[in-house]
């Protein structure tokens, strides 16, 4: 081999190395939970916070779309704030994992939101039940 | 009956490839051809068996017979005709029955067609076809029984995933399975030309052409996934690097990498260890995938089982790359290479670039799929790295991989001559140059977007060069321009072929750019009769409709759709609920155009049906990537007929 063939190697290799290496600090996001995230909230990184959604503290303002809720692990609360419709599965008292930053305001700005979803892939209890009362207000005359 | 016949014919057929591999094995060693027979006899049989039990599992879904727990758990009698034939793969077990056919498919192809070109490989290709269709055949018998029967057998099945619910679902696993299955062809002769120390070119030109075969298959189900995904999951987008499509991805990157390198090998004898290694590295990403969707190991979208799958696929992966391992280490003497690196400036290291690359593609894909693993073992800490991650990485050698496929197929072999690089690059490049100002001045401003076209551009022009060049030699010497054309195509199908592929690439490319730089979307809850406006569309609400369908329940949202003043006209995104889902599943409306898309998705509504919320999605150039795709395929059916050179 050629000496300018491994030097040419050597230097894709790091340059490779390199962008791995930034790829990862600047777009990894770390998986927080309210206590971790209040102990030490870093302003502008990327989080993904994960927590129950505290019963009553649900708003959500389908005109100007602001959803506003609080996730809690059962020692701290952070309050969340995101522009858009809610995943089908979220809901008060369920889990749920959103990603976004800590704003400087002093509540969490997601930019998206994902409900816990169970394992399980079967109907919930009263998934039938739901459906039908849903089928019949809609079919109702209005 | 059904459940226990089925477990028969797979035990039956779990002790014919036991027997195959002992006697294609016993059959290498000694040369004895009664020996071989006997082995292809075993592949003809287990072939015949395998049909056998996938036939069984679809008539036990036609006739809804729930006393198979399988079929319990994928339709029930509400599920319509064709989604109850493509039920039978829409789970592991059934996906595994198919997997295995395909697989005892192309291995009927291998004793059907190799027999005589390949004496002294075909023993051990045999074995190696065999031993991965035991592994599959152990799987279906012990970890994951497709057959396994349910007592007291239900009066109704569960029911299948609401989001298979699609056409997609018939052309999209059988066209990525076949892909996935196909490498086991060009990795057989790779351990066969190991061990029988023939490392020399016969294993490549017998292999390349299974090898395109596999491709096509593979970039077919990447494409078709692409379109499911855009169609069907409402999120507007096409590839969002979730884990499940990286392990689809990886596979073809080597493969890819292969299909260049080969070239290299035939031309100049160079590279042999590392296009072995390039097979044996495809195939393990096959496994390596299949482990990775299987095993619910990495969270994914693809809400598959969980299980001790994963632990028979790792096994089975270790089990491959050790045993290569040693392979390629005992054969490292007969795998050096004959031919040299003459030049930085040649084709040979524009190929060496190209693999260089598309490697690197397939390590930043594989380290950020398994990162989040590797940093919850290693520290303890929750990380997930998402496609902001991976666009970083890999768009750059996105770019670089579009560079060289205008460098690469007209660049001189050995040492480029500053005449050869003039005569064949100074047109393209001072049109790429042109193309970007032009495009700056219409207003491009994103310097990623502003690249990507100018190299487009490039590439294009370096094929209309090569493709004008052979047409006026062919029409010098009196030929007329079609024929010309279509000899061109025809004879030399492997080149030209290659270049179709490269044009279809190049029109993903420009779909991808226009997408990710142009697309807008907004989200609106109007109230009915309310109107809003989002690039030149206007949408008013007029209002919620349900329907009952035979396995769901649907919310209709009306939008009446203008354009710049025309006539409205209705679209109807849906949600639907499924009794067995605790999630509604979107269904989006669309109007698919050359420019732009109109993708609307019905969100959050009001159970008096008033007031809806809805996602307007503009989506431009979406649709370039679709007539891209059929493109890459139409090329590479080229490239895998035979040549026909001129006598």
């Amino acid at each position: 081999m050629k000496p300018k063939f491994v030097f040419g190697g050597l230097v894709i290799v790091l340059a490779l190395a390199y962008l791995i290496y930034s790829g990862v600090t600047q777009s990894a996001v770390y998986f927080v939970t309210p206590s971790e995230l209040t102990a030490a909230p870093v302003a502008g990184k990327a989080y993904r916070l994960g927590g129950l959604v505290t019963p009553g503290s649900l708003s959500w303002e389908p005109k100007t779309l602001d959803l506003r809720f609080v996730l809690t692990d059962g020692k701290s609360t952070v309050a969340v704030r995101h522009k858009g419709t809610a995943p089908d599965l979220f809901g008060e008292g369920r889990g749920a994992v959103v990603e976004g930053s800590w704003a400087p305001e002093g509540y969490f700005k997601a930019t998206l939101i994902m409900a816990k979803h169970s394992e399980e892939y079967q109907a919930p209890a009263d998934g039938e039940a739901g459906y039908r009362e849903l089928m019949r207000s809609l079919q109702a005359p209005q | 009956m059904t459940p226990e016949l089925g477990q028969g014919i797979l035990l039956v057929a779990l002790g014919l490839t036991l027997w195959g591999v002992a006697a294609a094995t016993a059959g290498g060693r000694t040369g004895r051809p009664a020996l071989v027979e006997s082995a292809q006899h075993a592949v003809v049989g287990v072939f015949a068996l395998l049909t056998l039990a996938f036939a069984l599992l679809v008539y036990a879904f036609l006739t809804f017979d729930f006393s198979v727990r399988y079929v319990a758990l994928n339709t029930n009698l509400g599920t319509p005709f064709y989604y109850r034939i493509t039920g039978v793969w829409g789970a592991l077990e059934g996906s595994l029955v198919l997997w295995a056919w395909m697989l005892g498919l192309y291995s009927l192809i291998v004793v059907l067609g190799q027999r005589e070109r390949a004496r002294e490989l075909y023993p051990w290709v045999l074995a190696v076809m065999l031993v991965v269709l035991t592994f599959f055949l152990l799987v279906m018998t012990v970890a994951a029984p497709p057959f396994t029967r349910l007592t007291p057998a239900p009066a109704n099945g569960r029911g299948l995933n609401p989001l298979l619910e699609d056409t997609g679902m018939i052309t999209h696993p059988i066209a990525l399975y076949l892909g996935f299955t196909g490498f086991t062809v060009p990795f057989a002769f790779a351990i066969a030309a190991l061990v029988t120390s023939r490392v020399g070119d016969t294993w490549i030109t017998l292999t390349r052409r299974w090898t395109i075969i596999a491709w096509y298959f593979l970039s077919l189900g990447l494409l078709i996934g692409g379109w499911w995904s855009y169609h069907v999951l409402g999120w507007g987008g096409y590839w969002a690097w979730d884990p499940v499509e990286n392990a689809a991805f990886m596979p073809w990157l080597t493969g890819t990498a292969f299909l260049h390198s080969v070239m290299i090998q035939e031309r100049r004898r160079m590279l042999k260890l590392w296009n072995i290694t390039l097979v044996i590295l495809t195939f393990s990403l096959t496994m390596f995938g299949t482990f990775l969707t299987r095993s619910g190991v990495i969270a994914s979208v693809h809400a598959f089982t969980q299980g001790t799958v994963g632990v028979f696929f790792l096994a089975f992966l270790a089990l491959v790359v050790l045993a290569s391992l040693v392979l390629l280490s005992w054969r490292w003497y007969a795998l050096r290479a004959q031919g040299q690196l003459d030049s930085v400036v040649s084709r040979e290291s524009a190929f060496l670039l190209n693999n260089l690359l598309l490697v690197a593609v397939t390590f930043t894909v594989f380290f950020g799929t398994v990162f989040p693993l590797l940093a919850e073992a290693v520290r303890g800490v929750k990380v997930s790295v998402g496609a902001p991650f991976f666009n970083q990485v890999n768009v750059p050698l996105f770019l670089g991989l579009v560079f060289l496929m205008g460098v690469g197929p007209l660049i001189a072999w050995r040492r480029a001559s500053p005449e050869n690089l003039r005569r064949n690059f100074l047109v393209p490049v001072a049109l790429g140059a042109v193309g970007a100002a032009v495009f700056f001045l219409l207003g491009v401003r994103s310097a990623l977007a502003v690249l990507a076209l100018a190299l487009t551009l490039f590439v294009a022009a370096t094929i209309g060069l090569d493709v004008s060049r052979a047409t006026r030699a062919r029409l010098r010497a009196g030929e007329s321009l079609f024929p010309a054309l279509g000899g061109l195509l025809l004879r030399h199908n492997r080149r030209y072929g290659g270049f179709v592929v490269h044009l279809g690439i190049l029109l993903i490319v420009v779909g991808v750019t226009g997408s990710q730089a142009w697309s807008v979307q907004r989200e609106s809850t109007l109230a009915v009769g309310e109107t809003t406006e989002l690039a030149g569309y206007r949408l008013r609400f007029d209002g919620l409709r349900a329907n009952e369908e035979s396995n769901h329940f649907k919310v209709v949202g009306r939008f009446s759709v203008s354009r710049n003043g025309s006539p409205p006209a209705l679209m109807e995104p849906t949600k639907k609920f499924y009794p067995q889902e605790t999630t509604p599943i979107a269904g989006v409306d669309y109007w698919l155009g050359f420019w732009e898309d109109l993708y609307l998705v019905l969100g959050d509504f009001t159970r008096d049906g008033r007031q809806a919320t809805v996602k307007v999605q503009v989506n431009r150039l979406v649709t370039w990537i679709w007539i891209g795709g059929f493109v890459l395929t139409l090329g590479a059916a080229l490239a895998i007929l035979p040549e026909r050179r001129k006598p």
